[in-house]
C-alpha cells in the first residue's frame, strides 16, 4: 500500500493540478503533494513497505535510496519552481538571444506534468518487474517533454523535438531487449522465469547467455540514451539548456538517475549470473567515452547552461566506470548519485538565477555575479568547484573512491584516463565559472530589488548538502549505500 | 494457420518497402496504418487455437489503436500543419529501396543464425520482425519531415511488438497495457509537438530544426 501511494500521490495530484485555475491553490497543491511524499518516503526507511502488485512494486535498498533521493530532490525543486512561476508572471517575455516576444505554457500544464514526471520516476525506483520498469522510464520522457517547452519558442521546441524522438528510439531499442531477455529467460522445455529483478537474480545461472548478452547490450544502449551516455547522449545539452532551469535541475539529478537505475536492474542479474566482466567491460567503454565526450564539449564551452549539461554526461560516464569496474567502486557509485543529483541540481537552479539577471546564456557575458547576486554567485563558484571534484566537497570523495578502486584493480590504463579527463574538465570549467563570478559587471546589469527568497535558500541548502557529504557522512547513508551496493558487485 | 501467418508476414514486409518507396505523405501514413493492422490480426493467428479473452481483447484494442486511431490523428496533423504532401526524403527512393533490399538480407540472415528456444510459428516471423524494425530506423534517419519520422517510431514499434508475437511472449496483461498506453500517448505528444512546429516554422522539416549547435571558442 505504501509503495502504491509513493506513485498515486503525485499521480492524483498531478491529475487535479490541470484544471485547477487558482494559481495559489494550485501551487499549494504542488508543495503539498511533494511534501507528502517526501515524507512517505522517508517513512519507508523507518517501515519497511509490503510489495505490492504480487511483488512487482516493491522498494529493495537501492530502489530506496534512489526514490528517497528523487522525492528529497523534488521537494526542493517544486519550493524554487513556486517561486520561480511568480517571478516569470512578471518578467517581459522577450527573448534575449533573437529579441522576439513568446508566451510561457499554460501553468497549469506546467505544473500538472512536474507531478506527473514525480509519479513516473518514482514508478521507475519501486518497479521489481522489468517489462514494468520499461513502461515507466518510457513515461518520464512522456511526462518530462512538456516541460521542456515551457516557453514557447522555436529552440525549445527543436530541444523538445530532438528528446521525445531520440529518447522514443532509444526506448524502443530497450523494448526489444526485454523481449530478448524474456527469451533469454526460456528453458528449453519451455517453462520461464518471471522477468522480475529478484527471480531472475536468483535464477541467474539458467538464463539462455547468448540471448542474454544481447538483450543486456540493447537495454544498455536503450537506457544510456536516456541517461546520456555518449555517443547517444545528443538530445542532452539542448535539452538541459533550453529547459526552464527548474526542469534542467529536476532532468539532470533525478531523471538520469531513473535511467541509470534501469542498467543497474539488469546489471544486477550480470552480477548473479557471473556475466559482470562482459557487461562491466563495456560499461567502462561507454563511460570513458562520455567523460572525453565531455571534456572536448566543455572546453571552450560558451553557453553555461550546455556546460553544465555536459558536466551531466561526464558525471553518467563516471557512474559507468564505477559500476563497470566492480568491487569497491560500486560503493564510490552509489555515493556519487546523490553527490552528483545535489550539486547539479544546485548549479541549474543557481544557472536560471543567474540566466534571470543577466538574460543572457553566454559566458563571456557574463561579469561580477558576486556583487550582483551575492549569494547565487557564491553558490555558483562553490558549486563549480565541487562538481569538478574539489575537495572537501561530496564529489571528490566519491570520485577519489573509483579512482582508488581503479588503482587496486591494477586497471593503470583506466585510472589515468580518468584522472586526465577529470582534469581537463577541472581547468575547462573553473576558469569561465570564475570569470563570471568576478570582474565589473556591464552597465545594464542592475540588481534585482526584490527576488523571492526561495530562489536562494532552495539552492543554498542543497549547497549545505554538497558540503556535509564531503565531510560526514551519516552511518545510516553509509549502511544504506552498502545494501545497495551489494548486489552490483 | 501457418498458411495465414506467411501472408500476413509477407504482406508486413510489403507494408515496409511501401513505406520506403512512396512519395506521397498520406501513403505512408497509410503504410504504417496496415502495419498495425496486420500486427492485430498476426497476434491472434499466432495463438493457435487455444484463444483467451484476453489473447483476442488485446491485439483487438492494440490494432484499433495502432491501425485506426493513430493514422487518424497523423492525418489530422498533416492537415493542420499544412505540410506539402511529399515526403522530400535525404536520399533517393531507389536508395531507400535499395537500403529495404539490404535490410532484408540481413534480417533474413539474423533470422537464421539466431536459435529461438521454441520453434516459432513461422520462420518468416523472426526476419519479418528485425525488418520492419530496421525499415522504421531508415526512415527515421532518411526523411527531412518531423511527421515522417513519427512514422518511422511507428514502424520500429511495430517490428519489435512483431518479435514480441515471434517468441510467443506471455507478457502480463498490464505491461501489454503500459506498452500500448505509453507507444498512444507517445505518437499522442509527437503530433501535437508536429502542430507546433508547423505552427512556428510554416513547415515540419526537422532538418530546419538546427540552430542549437555547441558554439565553441
Amino acid at each position: 500500500m505504501m509503495v502504491a501511494l509513493l506513485v498515486l500521490i503525485p499521480a492524483c495530484a498531478g491529475s487535479v493540478a490541470f484544471f485547477v485555475e487558482s494559481d495559489r491553490f494550485r501551487r499549494v497543491l504542488l508543495l503539498s503533494a511533494a511534501t507528502a511524499q517526501a515524507a512517505l518516503s522517508l517513512a519507508t526507511w523507518v517501515v519497511q513497505p509490503t510489495p505490492a502488485l504480487g511483488g512487482w512494486l516493491a522498494e529493495d535498498a537501492l530502489g530506496r535510496l534512489f526514490e528517497t533521493l528523487t522525492s528529497l530532490l523534488f521537494l526542493a525543486a517544486s519550493f524554487y519552481a513556486v517561486a520561480y512561476l511568480r517571478e516569470e508572471r512578471s518578467q517581459s517575455h522577450a527573448d534575449f538571444e533573437e529579441g522576439f516576444l513568446f508566451s510561457n505554457a499554460r501553468e497549469a500544464s506546467f505544473t500538472g506534468c512536474l507531478l506527473f514526471f514525480l509519479a513516473a520516476m518514482t514508478l521507475v525506483t519501486v518497479s521489481q518487474q522489468l517489462a514494468l520498469l520499461w513502461v515507466a522510464v518510457e513515461a518520464t520522457t512522456l511526462a518530462s517533454a512538456p516541460l521542456i517547452y515551457f516557453h514557447r519558442h522555436h529552440r525549445s521546441l527543436e530541444a523538445t523535438w530532438k528528446y521525445l524522438l531520440i529518447c522514443s528510439v532509444g526506448i524502443a531499442l530497450a523494448l526489444l531487449g526485454i523481449f530478448f531477455l524474456a527469451v533469454a529467460a526460456t528453458k528449453p522445455d519451455g517453462s520461464t522465469i518471471p522477468l522480475v529483478v529478484q527471480e531472475l537474480s536468483s535464477r541467474a545461472q539458467q538464463l539462455n547467455v547468448p540471448w542474454f548478452k544481447a538483450a543486456f547490450v540493447l537495454l544498455l544502449v536503450g537506457y544510456g540514451t536516456k541517461m546520456g551516455l555518449a555517443p547517444f547522449h545528443t538530445w542532452l545539452p539542448d535539452a538541459h539548456s533550453e529547459a526552464p532551469s527548474v526542469a534542467s535541475a529536476l532532468l539532470s539529478g533525478a531523471l538520469l538517475n531513473c535511467a541509470f537505475l534501469g542498467i543497474l536492474r539488469t546489471q544486477e542479474i550480470c552480477v548473479a549470473g557471473g556475466l559482470a566482466d562482459f557487461s562491466g567491460r563495456l560499461l567502462l567503454v561507454f563511460g570513458l567515452l562520455s567523460m572525453a565526450v565531455a571534456a572536448v564539449f566543455i572546453t571552450g564551452q560558451t553557453d553555461y547552461k550546455r556546460m553544465l549539461a555536459y558536466s551531466s554526461v561526464e558525471h553518467m560516464g563516471i557512474l559507468a566506470v564505477g559500476i563497470g569496474l566492480g568491487g569497491t567502486a560500486v560503493f564510490g557509485a552509489m555515493l556519487h548519485v546523490i553527490n552528483h543529483s545535489l550539486t547539479k541540481a544546485m548549479l541549474f537552479m543557481v544557472a536560471g538565477n543567474l540566466l534571470a539577471v543577466y538574460r543572457t546564456k553566454n559566458a563571456t557575458d557574463v561579469a561580477g555575479a558576486l556583487s550582483v547576486l551575492p549569494a547565487s554567485g557564491l553558490l555558483w563558484v562553490l558549486g563549480v568547484f565541487a562538481i569538478t571534484g574539489s575537495p572537501p566537497f561530496g564529489p571528490f570523495l566519491s570520485e577519489f573512491a573509483i579512482l582508488k578502486a581503479a588503482l587496486d584493480q591494477g586497471q593503470a590504463f583506466v585510472a589515468i584516463v580518468y584522472l586526465g579527463l577529470l582534469a581537463i574538465i577541472f581547468a575547462a570549467m573553473a576558469a569561465p565559472a570564475l570569470a563570471m563570478a568576478q570582474g565589473t559587471p556591464r552597465e545594464n546589469v542592475v540588481a534585482p530589488a526584490a527576488r523571492s527568497l526561495a530562489l536562494s535558500a532552495v539552492p543554498a541548502i542543497l549547497g549545505v548538502g554538497v558540503v556535509m557529504m564531503g565531510i560526514y557522512i551519516p552511518a545510516v547513508l553509509t549502511r544504506a549505500l552498502r545494501e545497495a551496493a551489494r548486489f552490483l558487485g | 494457420m501457418s498458411q495465414l501467418v506467411n501472408s500476413i508476414l509477407v504482406l508486413l514486409v510489403l507494408t515496409g518497402f511501401l513505406l520506403l518507396g512512396s512519395s506521397r505523405l498520406a501513403a505512408c501514413i497509410r503504410a504504417v496504418a496496415i502495419q498495425g493492422l496486420l500486427l492485430g490480426i498476426l497476434a491472434i493467428a499466432v495463438q493457435d487455437g487455444q484463444l483467451s479473452v484476453a489473447g483476442v481483447l488485446f491485439p483487438l484494442i492494440s490494432g484499433v489503436v495502432k491501425g485506426l486511431f493513430l493514422p487518424w490523428m497523423l492525418f489530422r496533423a498533416m492537415r493542420e500543419a499544412e505540410a506539402s504532401r511529399e515526403v522530400e526524403p535525404f536520399i533517393s527512393y531507389n536508395l531507400s529501396i535499395m537500403a529495404g533490399a539490404v535490410a532484408l538480407a540481413v534480417s533474413l540472415w539474423l533470422g537464421q543464425r539466431l536459435k529461438l528456444p521454441s520453434q516459432p510459428p513461422s520462420s518468416l516471423l523472426v526476419p519479418a520482425a528485425f525488418f520492419t524494425s530496421l525499415v522504421g530506423l531508415i526512415v527515421i534517419v532518411s526523411r527531412r519531415k518531423a511527421l515522417t519520422q513519427v512514422l518511422g517510431y511507428l514502424a520500429l514499434e511495430n517490428g519489435v511488438y512483431a518479435f514480441g508475437a515471434a517468441v510467443a511472449l506471455e507478457l502480463p496483461v498490464l505491461v501489454e497495457l503500459g506498452i500500448l498506453l505509453d507507444v498512444f500517448v507517445g505518437v499522442f505528444v509527437m503530433g501535437i509537438a508536429i502542430f507546433h512546429i508547423g505552427r512556428e516554422f510554416d513547415h515540419i522539416d526537422t532538418d530546419k530544426l538546427a540552430s542549437l549547435t555547441d558554439q565553441l571558442r
